[in-house]
């Protein structure tokens, strides 16, 4: 298998076979596969190549459109977070510094600012004053009671011991609501610090997410560095829970991803870590949405590709087809020209040398047949001997021989002339009935039927009457010979076009083979053994070829055979 | 009547002394000639009725010696033997004065059938 397709392949193989001269109908067929796989592969290559590098091309460049205003939107939304962090961040800060420690203590005036707080802000719960030293609760604003609760222990005191600041993941926290927690340090130089707390409700995320104004196919949330939901998603669960999706964490900048979704559903993965606290911002749409352009265009690019190759393949059939029939045709017109040439070359070089034989035999012929003549007079002007009758017909027969060889000798010689021509304005019905008046009598004897329909208007013709003479009374010859006792032949004349006029002689004889059919114009080709010479269809198509004329034949064994010669009506002889 | 007299011109030995005999066999006054000049000789010196002449001949030509004999005496017939089935030799013959042509090898009685046609279109 495979070393056939090597073969088949193999392009030098198959050039070569385009050039190789080999007349067998398979080598057309060989031309043509080789010449349909050539052309089919040197335009569908490049055009597949094509197809290819631009859909790549598209691809990239596509993709940097499409993920630009993901990413656009992830930052924006990323930077409203971070705004609205750090802006309560920077609150609770001046708050802390706006107020003394002092102020701080009084439950009333932290009260007061809570109250301002939630007034002019929103989303503030609580607000508490925290010891430094040893994590007190000392002050307290707020739904819970929490005075002297101790959060030493607590990470993330040490953190904002630490760090100055501290914001929480969300937690559950008062009434079920999600909740984070930001804390600040405050340090005074006298060596005592204290820290104010608030806990603020989640629900302006849920805003800054639904301010992206995402259709419903689409989800965007915020992950802790756990995975941890920190707001609730469309798609993947409730805020606390657990996201399904393995998010990678860290790095500063804004990835995209594209992957199966744990329900199985093809997503495009947009996501961003927030510079502090440790929040990833998530958006999830589904791939067919992003990329709808894309998808668009490559149906279009393969739709494309598709037609395109159809077409081409369409056009290289057809064309192949017609091409390799035009260089048949000419193959074969050219074999046929050749043959013929050919065919004249055998008829003139046969006529010479017939000529130079038929002329040498001629004379001694003439001697023989005077010698012989002179016995068979001898023979009869002397009265009754012993066996002059049998004398006689020996005498009879030599004569009789001598006849058949002038016969012979004559046809010759008549073969050999043949290249001269005597043109003459003649009838060729009127021809045609003088050539049967030869016949008549032995159609009548052997009771033939000869019917003639002769065009009455045919138009008279410029030819040489002694060798159209010569050419019917062939063919009708051989008819005779042809047909059995009562048997028919059929003689007709029409105007075949403006230029020809045809004769046709149809009989209902024995008919020929295919074999005889391709040799019947062939000098010395004869069925009649010693009657023919196998000149007489020969002479005839070289008669008829000479004076412009074309004779074509068909025939059928058992059946019978029809000759048809056309003439020019102009000579141009 | 007088016995018909016949020149033969012919080159061909064999032949044309057959063929006077076969003629003489038939009460005819035959005479031979080898080439153009002796066939000349012969008519000049003793004209006969018609005069058998062979075309191809070597040195003066048959149909020469046609124009010729023509031109001493028109009455003379000729009748050409043509060697080569020559038809146009023929015609060309006649067109000079010949009588008739024939084909060679001849039917005698063909011959003989031309020869009492060509006496009796001198009358």
């Amino acid at each position: 298998m495979a070393t056939n397709l090597k073969k088949w392949f193999n392009l030098r193989e198959n050039l070569q076979m385009l050039t190789d001269v080999n007349s067998s109908e398979n080598r057309y067929r060989l031309l043509q596969r080789n010449i349909r796989i050539l052309m089919i592969v040197l335009t569908i290559v490049p055009l597949s190549m094509m197809a290819l590098i631009n859909y790549h091309q598209y691809q990239s460049s596509l993709r940097e459109e499409i993920i630009t205003p993901e990413t656009l939107l992830a930052n924006k939304t990323r930077h409203s977070f971070e705004f609205f962090l750090n802006e309560r961040q920077s609150l609770i800060k001046s708050i802390s510094y706006f107020y003394s420690y002092e102020q701080l203590s009084d439950e009333k005036t932290l009260n007061h600012i809570l109250f301002t707080l939630k007034k002019e802000f929103g989303g503030f719960v609580d607000l508490g004053l925290i010891n430094g030293a040893d994590g007190t609760q000392l002050c307290y604003a707020g739904p819970y009671n929490l005075l002297g609760k101790n959060y030493a222990e607590q990470s993330w005191f040490h953190e904002v011991m630490l760090k100055g600041t501290y914001i929480s993941d969300v937690f559950m926290g008062y009434r079920k609501f999600p909740h984070i927690a930001i804390a600040v340090q405050r340090l005074e130089q006298s060596g005592r610090s204290w820290i104010v707390r608030t806990t603020i409700d989640t629900a302006m995320f849920d805003n800054l997410i639904a301010a992206m104004g995402l259709d419903s196919e689409s989800d965007a949330f915020i992950l802790n560095q756990e995975g941890i939901f920190q707001t609730n998603s469309r798609l993947y669960g409730k805020v606390l829970e657990r996201c399904p999706l393995k998010i990678p964490m860290g790095g500063h900048a804004t990835y995209v991803d594209e992957r199966k979704d744990p329900g199985g559903r093809d997503i495009f993965l947009t996501y961003t870590n927030l510079t502090y606290p440790d929040y990833t911002l998530v958006i999830v749409k589904s791939r067919s949405t992003v990329l709808k352009t894309w998808y668009a265009l490559k149906s279009d690019l393969f739709l494309v590709f598709l037609i395109g190759s159809t077409v081409i393949v369409f056009v290289v059939f057809r064309l192949t087809g017609i091409m390799v029939n035009r260089i048949r045709e000419a193959d074969q017109n050219r074999e046929l020209a050749f043959r013929e040439l050919e065919h004249h070359h055998k008829l003139s070089s046969i006529g010479r040398l017939a000529a130079g034989v038929a002329h040498e035999i001629n004379n001694p012929l003439a001697i023989i047949n005077e010698k012989a003549g002179l016995i068979k007079d001898l023979i009869e002007y002397t009265p009754d001997f012993k066996q002059k009758e049998k004398f006689s017909s020996l005498v009879g027969a030599i004569l009789q021989s001598v006849n058949r060889c002038r016969t012979i000798t004559h046809r010759l010689l008549g073969f050999a002339k043949r290249m001269e021509v005597e043109i003459e304005n003649l009838d060729v019905n009127e021809l045609l009935e003088e050539v049967l008046g030869f016949l008549e009598k032995e159609a009548l004897y052997r009771n033939i039927n000869l019917g003639l329909e002769l065009a009455k208007d045919l138009p008279r013709i410029d030819s040489d009457r002694g060798q159209l003479q010569q050419v019917f009374l062939n063919i009708l010859n051989n008819a005779m010979a042809a047909v059995e006792d009562e048997g028919k032949i059929r003689i007709a004349t029409w105007e075949k076009d403006a230029d020809t006029i045809a004769v046709s002689v149809q009989d209902n004889g024995c008919g020929m083979s295919e074999e005889t059919l391709r040799h019947i114009f062939e000098p010395f080709f004869t069925t009649k053994r010693e009657h023919g010479t196998g000149l007489g269809l020969s002479i005839t198509y070289g008669i008829v070829k000479k004076l412009g004329g074309d004779i074509e034949v068909k025939s059928k064994e058992h059946e019978g055979t029809t000759f048809k010669v056309f003439l020019p009506k102009k000579s141009n002889v | 009547m007088d016995p018909m007299k016949v020149l033969l011109v012919d080159d061909e030995r064999e032949f044309v002394t057959t063929l006077a005999e076969r003629l003489e066999l038939r009460n005819m006054n035959v005479s031979i000639a080898m080439d153009g000049e002796a066939a000349l000789g012969f008519v000049e010196s003793d004209p006969p009725h018609v005069v058998v002449l062979d075309v191809m001949m070597p040195g003066l030509g048959g149909l020469e010696v046609l124009e010729k004999i023509k031109a001493m005496d028109s009455k003379i017939q000729v009748i050409l033997l043509t060697g080569h089935g020559a038809t146009k030799d023929g015609i060309r013959g006649m067109k000079l004065g010949a009588f008739d042509y024939l084909i060679k090898p001849i039917d005698i009685d063909e011959l003989i059938k031309k020869l009492y046609a060509a006496v009796k279109s001198m009358a």
